[in-house]
């Protein structure tokens, strides 16, 4: 829709340049989705020129404005197993259709930090560390502590999110995802991925809670060790509660999923 | 092809060759959006998305359904790649190639994606298919193959979906024109060629020069006094040209409901109160040259509130004590049943004795029901654009079913002769009953009055939820008693509906639910009690089936019930108990007597369910627990109290004939079926005849596209008209007979029609005696209990709508009314907040029936012809919708052994039923 108190863009932006008012601009999907009345400024970095997904000896860096067209598309890193193990099902969580998909970003999901947001699964089940760059300099955060809640992050007033980026170690591994929604393809109301790798399996829990949960075991944990261990992590009110499914269901399948992912995973 | 503007010469250097050619890269300016192949060199506002820079460029089949990025009937291509126009920031286009529906095709021809839509018909209203279209176009092999997913940001309210699957898989259903009659043939649609090239015009497709916005601050209270509004700072905004408030508007009250008389309604509403009853109630207008400066204005408007006791649903009004709602008004002027009880209108009667048929039963079996509000999400939202015409005649172009009837009330409302108002449409893009109502038309004219200028009103999406009307939800408790062998003794219904802050509607919903849902069944003694309460909530009002599917809800589940407990086969237990023909049609109350069993094919309905339900071979995931339900209805084919067309037909002067008529078209092809009437009455076919519609210019009287109406009571004025003209012109030519384009003289020589003309000849349908439809659905469905989600193995739904006037139509009407059915039975509920606003603001809260949701109906027509009904026609197209809920329920039933009473049944309520059913030790 139209923002009519947006009287500037500026584009390409960067670090620094933002003042109050201002939106970080990447896609476009969410910020022009909804009224925004107090912003009168759009900080475009979509146009920056950022390459959308580098390979690195040490990780996959997927910069924020990396679109999910992009990121499902891309298939230059075989060696990431559980990157490519997730990433496409996790492209089909959205519940937007294929032509968002060739705008919206993996930053602009990120940012948005709702619990559906299958970007956040994607990229926290992989061990994702955020960079983020600010009028000060720059800092980095775990994916699972950049997403603080439904709708709310890690970011100051003035940073942006510059990039994940998926350690190899954390990008490789068997894989195993389970989605739940109260329609066929419908919001994610829960997203469970997990990921066995030689260290243990890491089971990340979202869109079932207000933000991303993650436990890691040491080997493969039994059911009732996985059990116990979900209900330990997740405490009672971070099931999310909204129109998208009722708090108890999200906690019943999430049980139910984690426990078919780790048969799936030591099958 | 088209650019959208003027032709205009390429630009040096791009030559044609990139033009309307996808994937072709092409060079042009980096500050120029290159549109259908033509340079656009004004530039996009800063914030503005791509949708409204493509439609102030002319543009127009771009549309808003959503502007959140999630219908898609804004769908565009942008270097060949497709996007939602709305989410779209407008500025990244520049030095990119944006094709359009306009632009989709070669010139002077059809896209082929345009043709197979055509082919098979895969459009009702058409908002949706510009996107539909373009979304197609860019489909690869994978996308095809998997169409639940890739149409998922595709909503299309109408169809259903199965059109457009046809559609898209190149199925042509639609017939060739092979010269035979036209009525019972599969004929397309006369705005067919429109539709598909997105050169259809709906309201707000139109320039108009000097236009004027309007935006509305709505109340963020459920019940408040407006004890002040400080309107100097709103028009301090520079292009602000008026603020209007409840000191500017009209002191008298009406109803936002349109009906024939308007005195159905309680008169209740004012164009701007100084009282706002729900969260969402307009508080004041701001009229401006922008919408940015109309939405800067009601951002400055200082208001101050006197917030006074919310009572958020109607059990809690119905209580002594309870804030009343429209205390202040009177029963009588104001036509409100009891304002000191909050009660808009009510109906206690009774027939025969329901205590001496409870004594008579073998079984008795009572529950309660619940259906919630549902919106009617017609793709195109409310709106109206107002202007004084060259004779100073107060003009809207509205998007309403009812032009007629708004032209009286606004007429009414400002003290306007009717000649002095002119109500017309553009094509109507969705309507289901929220569109007889005069939800913007009133304001506009106050703006418009004001200003002296043309003013645009156009509802986000939002507004639609939090600021039109909803269906109403009802709390049925009934009782039902039956003997042992099946035969009814008792019905009885404690009905209360929530008919939010005003009454428009409320009683004749009341009425009407408590009508046909239980006149359908001989039982000797029946008693209604029924409530339509005043809540402060966003008003409900009219939606497709008027009340019955929400009694029929708890009619058809009680009946199941009670067939179970007696260990009879549900289909049998009806046939023991619908009324037969010839026989009366009862229900307690005073209810109009003109209805009749014109026809009768719910024997025909019946047998197709029990040969469905004797079907085997329907497969479920194991652990599923699997089962069958059916439930039926009756409609009549049209409402109580008179229902009003007047068409006129003209055989112009080269040999065409023009229909005018007033009924809208807004996607319930009536239209269709007109053209079809003329075509056979006079011996033509339907491309030669020109239809003008919908606008209180053209004939005298309509009252409006509501209540079934379009074929039975419209369709009868064409054909009275169509008849007449054919006497006229054979009378005055000599003839004996008329063929395509010529008078046949008895000595076997033939004048040309050319010759002939011009003469015109009209008709006139009142709308009474009135015939009733018959619907039933059966579904087969598995349940994992585990998850709660349910599957439908298979879907049958027969119809009695008497001759079929247009089977493909038909069709389409049924599996569009099942469509919509499925989304209140499975995933739609608007959610009213503690503080009593609307938080399901958008298609992301509020799940819309996708193509993934709504699997295939297979539809058996039942084979009847009325006695009342133009050629033997009757209605079909609110009933379809009325079955389904309780037949789904009744499956739900059979596989669980859980009566669902409560709609939605969502995946999350299903589990928590069954989860009660297996016990705390499960």
């Amino acid at each position: 829709m139209d923002l009519h108190t947006v009287a500037e863009v500026v584009s390409p932006a960067g670090a620094g340049q933002w003042r109050p008012g201002d939106a970080w601009l990447a896609g476009g999907t969410a910020l022009f989705a909804e009224p925004r009345p107090g912003v009168t400024r759009l900080l475009d970095l979509a146009a920056a020129g950022w390459t959308p997904i580098t390979v690195r000896d040490d990780g996959l860096e997927i910069a924020a404005t990396c679109t999910v067209a992009e990121l499902a598309a891309y298939a230059r890193a075989p060696h990431l197993t559980a990157f490519h193990g997730l990433a496409t099902a996790c492209c089909h969580a959205f519940l937007a259709s294929f032509k968002i998909w060739n705008v919206a970003t993996v930053g602009g999901n990120l940012c948005a930090a709702l619990p559906a947001g299958p970007m956040i699964a994607l990229t926290a089940a992989l061990g994702g560390e955020c960079l983020i760059l600010g009028p000060g300099g720059e800092r980095r955060v775990p994916v699972t502590r950049f997403v603080t809640g439904d709708g709310t992050t890690a970011l100051s007033p003035g940073e942006l999110l510059r990039s994940v980026t998926l350690p190899t170690a954390a990008a490789t591994g068997r894989t195993a995802y389970r989605r739940g929604s109260l329609f066929t393809h419908g919001r994610s109301a829960v997203l469970l991925a997990g990921r066995l790798a030689p260290g243990g399996l890491v089971l990340t829990v979202t869109a079932a809670t207000v933000r991303p949960y993650q436990l890691t075991f040491d080997g493969v944990p039994g059911a009732a060790a996985l059990q116990a261990a979900l209900a330990d992590a997740v405490p009672d009110d971070a099931w999310a509660d909204d129109v998208h499914g009722s708090p108890a269901w999200r906690r019943h399948l999430t049980f139910r999923y984690a426990e078919e992912i780790r048969r799936e995973l030591t099958a | 092809m088209s650019d959208c503007t003027e032709p205009r010469p390429p630009a040096p250097g791009n030559g044609p060759d990139g033009e309307g050619q996808e994937g072709m890269p092409r060079r042009h300016s980096p500050m120029t959006v290159s549109i259908n192949g033509a340079d656009h060199d004004r530039p996009p506002r800063p914030g503005q998305c791509l949708r409204t820079y493509l439609r102030e460029e002319g543009c127009t089949g771009v549309k808003k359904g959503c502007d959140t990025g999630d219908c898609g009937a804004c769908t565009v291509h942008v270097d060949g790649v497709p996007v939602h126009s709305c989410v779209y920031p407008a500025f990244r286009a520049r030095g990119r190639r944006v094709t359009t529906i306009e632009g989709l095709a070669p010139p002077d021809g059809l896209h082929p994606v345009q043709q197979r839509f055509l082919d098979a018909q895969g459009f009702q209203c058409g908002f949706c298919t510009a996107g539909l279209i373009m979304t197609t176009a860019a489909l690869d092999e994978a996308r095809l193959a998997d169409l639940p997913r890739a149409l998922k940001g595709n909503l299309c309210r109408c169809t259903g979906y199965r059109a457009i699957g046809d559609a898209i898989r190149g199925v042509r259903t639609v017939d060739d024109a092979d010269g035979g009659p036209a009525v019972g043939a599969s004929v397309g649609a006369p705005a067919g060629a429109q539709v598909v090239t997105g050169a259809a015009q709906y309201t707000f497709d139109v320039d108009v020069p000097g236009l004027l916005h309007l935006k509305v601050l709505r109340s963020p209270y459920a019940h408040a006094r407006i004890a002040g509004i400080d309107t100097a700072p709103a028009l301090a905004v520079p292009g602000v040209r008026a603020v209007l408030t409840h000191e500017d508007a009209p002191g008298r009250h009406f109803s936002t409901a349109r009906h024939e008389h308007p005195t159905e309604d309680p008169a209740d509403t004012r164009v701007l109160d100084d009282v706002v009853r729900f969260a969402g109630q307009r508080v004041a207008a701001v009229v401006a040259d922008t919408e940015a400066a109309a939405e800067e204005g009601c951002r400055r408007l200082r208001v101050a509130y006197e917030v006074l006791p919310p009572v958020l649903g109607p059990e809690a009004a119905m209580r002594p004590g309870a804030p009343l709602v429209h205390g202040d008004k009177d029963p009588v002027a104001n036509r409100i049943a009891r304002p000191d009880r909050n009660l808009a209108g009510e109906l206690h009667a009774e027939l025969g004795s329901v205590a001496d048929g409870f004594a008579e039963a073998d079984v008795v079996y009572e529950e309660t029901f619940r259906t919630p509000r549902v919106q009617h999400a017609s793709l195109e939202t409310h709106g109206a654009i107002g202007w004084l015409d060259n004779e100073g005649r107060l003009t809207l172009r509205s998007s309403t079913q009812t032009p007629f009837l708004t032209r009286l009330a606004l007429a009414d409302l400002y003290d306007l002769p009717p000649e002095r108002v002119r109500v017309l449409t553009g094509r109507v893009g969705g309507g289901f009953g929220g569109k007889q109502e005069m939800l913007t038309e009133d304001l506009v004219a106050l703006a418009v009055r004001t200003t002296g200028r043309p003013v645009k009103h156009e509802y986000t999406r939002a507004e639609q939820f939090t600021s039109a009307t909803t269906r109403h939800a009802f709390t049925v408790r009934m009782k039902a008693g039956a003997r042992r062998d099946g035969s009814l003794t008792a019905l009885q219904l404690h009905v209360v509906t929530d008919t939010g802050a005003y009454g428009n509607h409320g009683p004749a919903v009341m009425y009407h639910g408590c009508h046909e849902s239980i006149a359908v069944y001989r039982c000797p003694n029946k008693k209604v009690d029924a409530y339509a309460v005043y809540t402060t909530t966003v008003p409900a009002g009219a939606f497709r089936g008027y009340g019955l599917g929400q009694v029929s809800f708890a009619v058809e589940s009680v009946l199941d019930e009670l067939a179970r407990r007696l260990g009879m086969d549900p289909v049998l237990f009806r046939e023991r108990n619908v009324v037969r023909p010839g026989e009366p049609l009862t229900a307690p109350g005073e209810h109009a007597d003109d209805l009749l069993i014109g026809s009768y094919g719910l024997d025909q309905c019946l047998a197709a369910i029990r040969s469905a339900a004797a079907s085997t071979g329907t497969q479920a995931p194991p652990g599923w627990l699997v089962g069958d339900g059916m439930a039926m209805a009756m409609i009549a084919a049209g409402p109580p109290g008179g229902h009003v067309a007047d068409a006129a037909v003209t055989l112009l002067p080269d040999g065409r004939y023009e229909l005018a008529v007033g009924t809208a078209e807004f996607g319930n092809g009536s239209t269709t079926v007109h053209a079809q009437i003329v075509a056979d009455t006079l011996g033509t076919t339907p491309d030669r005849i020109v239809i003008r519609q919908s606008d209180t210019d053209l004939v005298g009287h309509d009252t409006g596209a509501f209540g079934s109406t379009g074929v039975v009571v419209a369709g009868h004025a064409v054909l009275l008209a169509a008849r007449a003209l054919r006497t006229r012109i054979l009378e005055s030519a000599g003839g004996s007979t008329l063929s395509a384009g010529a008078v046949h003289l008895p000595d076997g020589t033939s004048l040309p029609l050319t010759r002939v003309g011009p003469v015109q000849a009209e008709g006139r349908w009142a709308g009474t005696p009135r015939s009733v439809a018959f619907n039933a659905h059966w579904f087969r469905i598995a349940v994992d209990p585990d998850t709660g989600e349910l599957r439908i193995l298979r879907s049958v739904h027969s119809a009695d709508a008497g001759r079929v006037m247009n089977p493909l139509q038909c069709r389409g009407q049924i599996e569009g009314g099942v469509a919509q059915a499925l989304g209140s039975a499975l995933t739609e509920r608007m959610v009213v907040d503690e503080a009593g606003r609307v938080t399901t603001t958008g298609f992301r809260q509020y799940h819309l029936p996708a193509y993934a949701d709504v699997p295939e109906t297979e539809i058996v027509l039942a084979d009847t012809e009325d006695s009342i009904g133009p050629l033997g026609a009757k209605s079909m197209s609110e009933s379809p919708y009325n079955p389904v809920a309780p037949a789904l329920a009744n499956a739900l039933r059979d596989a669980t052994g859980v009566r669902f009473t409560e709609l939605p049944f969502t995946r999350d309520r299903v589990w928590a039923r069954l989860q009660d059913r297996a016990g705390p030790s499960a």
